[in-house]
C-alpha cells in the first residue's frame, strides 16, 4: 500500500513536472505581413507592435518565447494541432473564433475598420471591395451588399485597388493609415466598428498559459506601458486604455 | 553586408540597390532557391521509389497486394493536391505524436483530442517545443518531402505500371526459356528495359514537380514564391528600404529561373532518352542501330 502511494506521488510529481515543462518555450505564431502590427523587417526578423508587446508579455510572465510565422489562412489549424502555442497576429476577438480557440483579454482596444480607395466618392456599399480572407472585414463586406474580392495577404488587397482590380480596400484603419499617408489612396465611406479588440489566441485546453498572459496584459495596462507602445507604433491619435 | 549600408535612407542609386539586395530578407530569399533545389533532389528519387513500389504491388499475383497498389495510385491521383497537402502532413505529424505519446507518456490520463485541440504530453511533441527554430523548419521540410513523394509516387506508379507492360512479352518468355526464375526475369530483363517506355511520363512528372514547389508554403516552408511575394509587395517607410509594388520584377526573375530549370531538364532528359534507346526495339533504338551499321 505504501509503495502504491509512493508510486502515485512520484507519478503525480512527474506529471506536474511534465506540465510545467510543457511551456518551457512558448512558440508565438504570427503572420508577419501586417505592418505596423507585425511584419518581417529588412533583417528578416519579426518586428512591429505585436513583437514588442509579445516580448514584454513573455518577460512579465517569465516565459521563454520564440517567434514563428505562418500564413494567415492556416493560422488557426496550426495552433490547434500544436505547431505553436499562441496567435499574436492582429486577430480580433469574435464569437465565431471564440468557438474554436480561446482569447486572452484584448491588448489592442476595439478599433475602426475603414475603406480606402483611389477617390473619396466611391460608393463602398455598391462596388467591388477587396479584403483579406477569413478576416472580420471580409465578413462585413460580404454582408454589406458590395462585391467581395478576397486575397490571401493584406498587401495584395491594397495592390488590387492600386491596379484597378477592386474599387476599394476594407481593413483595419491603423493598417491602412500609413498606406493612405504615403500613396495616392484616400479614405472613402464611413469608418466601421468591428470586433472586440485584438487578443492573443490560444488553444482552449491551454488555460494555464491563458491565465499567465492575461495577468501580464493586465499589468501592462495598469502601468501604462501598453499605451506607450500603442502610441509609438500607431501615432498619438490612437485609442489608448 | 557592406559598410555603407548602415543607414539606407542616406544612400541611393546602385549602392542602395546593393544594400537592398543583400539585406537579411534577401539573403533568406537567395537561400530559398537552395531549399527548392534540395527539395527536388530529395523528392524525385523518393517519389520514384514510391512509384516503383506501387507499380510492383499493382502487378503482384497476390490479390490484397494488388489491391493495395492499385488503390494507392487511384486514390492519391483522384484527390486534389491542395486537399492532400493540407491533410497528409497534419495527419502524419499527429500520427507520429500520437505514437510517441503512447510510448513516452503511458500515464497521461487526459484525452488527446479535446474538442478541436490535439494535445499530447510535452515529451511527445515532434519536434520538442524547446528545440530551436531550424529543427522545426527541417522537420516541416521533411514532412513536405514525404507528402510530395506520396503524391508524385502515385502518378509515377501508374507510369511505371504502364511501362512494365510495354516491354515486349517475347523478351520475358525468352528469359523463362533460358531457365530464369520470375524474379530474375523481372530484375534482369523487364526493369532494365522499361525505363525507355517510362521516360516520357516521368519527364512530365518531373516538370510538374518543379512547378509544384510553391505548395510548400502551405506547409510553412518558405520557398521562392513566398519570398518573391513578400519582398515584392509595396513597402511603406516603416521598412528600411521603402519601395512601391515590385512584384512584377520579382516574378519576372522567377520566370527566368523556372524557364532555365526547364531548359536544363530538357537537355538532360534528351540525353537520357538517347542513352536508354540504345539497343531497344523502339523507333529511336532502331534508328541508332541503322546509323551505327
Amino acid at each position: 500500500m505504501k509503495k502504491l502511494i509512493l508510486g502515485a506521488t512520484a507519478l503525480a510529481f512527474s506529471a506536474g513536472l511534465a506540465f510545467a515543462e510543457g511551456h518551457s518555450v512558448v512558440r508565438m505564431g504570427t503572420e508577419g505581413a501586417y505592418p505596423p502590427y507585425n511584419f518581417i523587417n529588412d533583417a528578416g526578423e519579426v518586428d512591429g507592435f505585436e513583437r514588442e508587446v509579445g516580448d514584454e508579455l513573455c518577460k512579465r510572465a517569465e516565459l521563454t518565447c520564440e517567434w514563428v510565422t505562418n500564413e494567415w489562412d492556416s493560422i488557426i489549424p496550426n495552433l490547434v494541432s500544436g505547431n505553436y502555442d499562441t496567435i499574436i497576429a492582429g486577430m480580433s476577438i469574435t464569437a465565431e473564433r471564440d468557438e474554436v480557440i480561446d482569447f486572452t483579454q484584448n491588448y489592442f482596444p476595439p478599433a475602426s475598420s475603414a475603406y480606402a480607395a483611389l477617390s473619396a466618392d466611391v460608393d463602398v456599399a455598391h462596388s467591388v471591395v477587396a479584403a483579406q480572407t477569413a478576416t472580420i472585414q471580409a465578413g462585413h463586406v460580404a454582408e454589406s451588399g458590395a462585391t467581395l474580392l478576397e486575397f490571401a495577404t493584406p498587401d495584395e488587397t491594397v495592390a488590387a485597388v492600386k491596379n484597378g482590380e477592386a474599387d476599394a480596400v476594407f481593413a483595419d484603419k491603423d493598417f491602412l493609415a500609413s498606406i493612405v499617408a504615403e500613396s495616392d489612396l484616400v479614405w472613402a465611406g464611413e469608418d466601421v466598428q468591428l470586433g472586440d479588440g485584438i487578443g492573443v489566441g490560444l488553444r482552449e485546453s491551454d488555460g494555464e498559459l491563458k491565465a499567465k498572459l492575461d495577468a501580464a496584459i493586465q499589468s501592462m495596462k495598469d502601468d501604462g506601458s501598453l499605451n506607450v507602445l500603442l502610441k509609438k507604433w500607431f501615432g498619438e491619435e490612437i485609442t489608448v486604455y | 553586408m557592406f559598410s555603407f549600408c548602415s543607414d539606407p535612407s542616406t544612400i541611393d542609386g546602385l549602392s542602395w540597390l546593393a544594400c537592398y539586395l543583400t539585406n537579411g530578407k534577401h539573403m533568406a530569399f537567395w537561400g530559398s532557391f537552395g531549399v527548392v533545389m534540395v527539395l527536388l533532389a530529395i523528392t524525385a528519387p523518393a517519389a520514384l521509389m514510391f512509384g516503383f513500389g506501387g507499380a510492383m504491388a499493382a502487378r503482384s499475383r497476390v490479390l490484397p497486394i494488388r489491391w493495395l497498389g492499385k488503390g494507392y495510385s487511384a486514390m492519391v491521383r483522384g484527390i486534389p493536391d491542395i486537399a492532400f497537402f493540407l491533410f497528409v502532413p497534419f495527419a502524419l505529424d499527429q500520427g507520429f505524436e500520437w505514437l510517441r505519446h503512447k510510448v513516452k507518456c503511458p500515464d497521461w490520463d487526459e484525452p488527446i483530442r479535446q474538442g478541436n485541440d490535439f494535445v499530447v504530453c510535452a515529451a511527445a511533441k515532434m519536434p520538442l517545443s524547446s528545440s530551436p527554430q531550424w529543427v522545426h523548419e527541417t522537420y516541416g521540410f521533411f514532412l513536405a518531402v514525404l507528402a510530395f513523394a506520396v503524391v508524385f509516387g502515385a502518378f509515377a506508379a501508374n507510369v511505371l505500371f504502364g511501362a512494365m507492360r510495354a516491354v515486349p512479352h517475347g523478351q520475358m518468355e525468352t528469359g523463362v526459356a533460358y531457365g530464369m526464375t520470375d524474379r530474375q526475369v523481372f530484375w534482369r530483363i523487364l526493369v532494365p528495359q522499361m525505363w525507355i517506355y517510362a521516360l516520357p511520363g516521368l519527364s512530365n512528372l518531373w516538370m510538374i514537380l518543379i512547378k509544384a514547389t510553391p505548395l510548400l508554403f502551405l506547409l510553412g516552408v518558405e520557398d521562392i514564391v513566398y519570398w518573391a511575394r513578400e519582398l515584392g509587395g509595396a513597402k511603406t517607410s516603416i521598412f528600411a528600404y521603402p519601395h512601391p509594388d515590385w512584384r512584377l520584377y520579382y516574378f519576372l526573375g522567377l520566370l527566368v529561373f523556372y524557364l532555365s530549370l526547364t531548359k536544363v531538364s530538357e537537355t538532360v532528359l534528351a540525353r537520357l532518352t538517347r542513352k536508354l534507346s540504345h539497343g531497344q526495339a523502339t523507333m529511336a533504338g532502331e534508328q541508332q542501330r541503322k546509323a551505327a551499321a
